[in-house]
């Protein structure tokens, strides 16, 4: 059963941390864009 | 546009519940894995996204080429990345189903060794993307993706044409393929919910690229506006 669920939780942990990294860099472009603006 | 976002978030988020019921508890167990091989309702249909990503880069790639769309452009690098990602749980599950099956996390047979160089290419194409900064990247890239999907159909006859460790096809593998309607059903609902959740990961970043190259395109043009960019008489 514990391969069972940490293949689950391993499907999981790789998808929540790329939407993670994705939100980052939506962050990052949007400062980017707010700094160019500002110029 | 946010509206209709967060109502297919919901329902993808609906389904993907579901599915993870019909793939932990509705699904029979199977008589000689037992509970491990419910690992298959994800590695399965994470592997089938995963191809489709990859085609659907394959043919914005022929489109870009073709064209110079950046449309087609940002449609290519957004399925490249969230199809890598989807190889990865792919790579990650399957030696988790493996170490308890077959007593061992990997063997270098036709079928796994095609999937690692196939995350290797892909890998590589958005290594390619990030850190090259020749302009003609785009093209480079392409092209890449182009010869880079000639793996995919590879992979997916690996355990047809070879012997190897890795199971037989489940289905439309000839006569004696096949599995329990339930376990069918457990696979197709565990199917829609990734393509849904595929769909959505990639609408987001397909939109984070064409906000990218608007921003870049913008800093062009204010780069050439400016007074000390003008060349000297």
């Amino acid at each position: 059963m514990k391969f069972l669920y940490a293949a689950y939780a391993a499907t999981w942990v790789i998808h929540i941390t790329y939407l993670a990294f994705l939100s980052r860099r939506y962050r990052r472009l949007r400062d980017e864009m707010q700094d160019l603006r500002k110029k | 546009m946010r509206r209709t976002f967060v109502i297919l978030a919901l329902l993808t988020l609906g389904l993907l519940s579901y599915a993870l019921y019909e793939g932990l508890v509705a699904a029979p167990t199977e008589q000689t894995m037992g509970e491990v091989q419910r690992i298959f309702y994800y590695h399965v249909p994470s592997a089938v996204t995963a191809f489709t990503l990859f085609l659907i880069n394959f043919a914005a790639s022929i489109i870009y080429l073709a064209r110079r769309s950046p449309r087609a452009d940002a449609l290519a690098v957004s399925t490249a990345e969230v199809g890598v990602v989807f190889c990865t749980v792919v790579l990650v599950t399957g030696p988790l189903w493996a170490r308890p099956v077959w007593g061992i996390w990997w063997t270098w047979d036709a079928r796994l060794t095609s999937t690692l160089l196939l995350w290797l290419i892909y890998i590589s194409y958005l290594i390619l993307r990030r850190y090259s900064t020749s302009g003609q990247t785009p093209v480079i890239a392409a092209v890449l993706a182009v010869f880079g999907f000639l793996d995919v159909p590879f992979v997916y006859m690996a355990n047809r044409l070879f012997r190897t460790q890795h199971p037989q096809p489940v289905y439309f593998g000839g006569p004696g393929s096949g599995a329990d309607p339930r376990m069918t059903f457990a696979l197709l609902m565990n199917m829609a919910a990734f393509f849904a959740f595929a769909a959505l990961v990639v609408w987001l970043r397909f939109r984070l690229e064409r906000a990218r190259q608007d921003f870049e395109e913008t800093q062009a043009l204010e780069a050439l506006l400016q007074p000390d960019a003008r060349s000297p008489r």
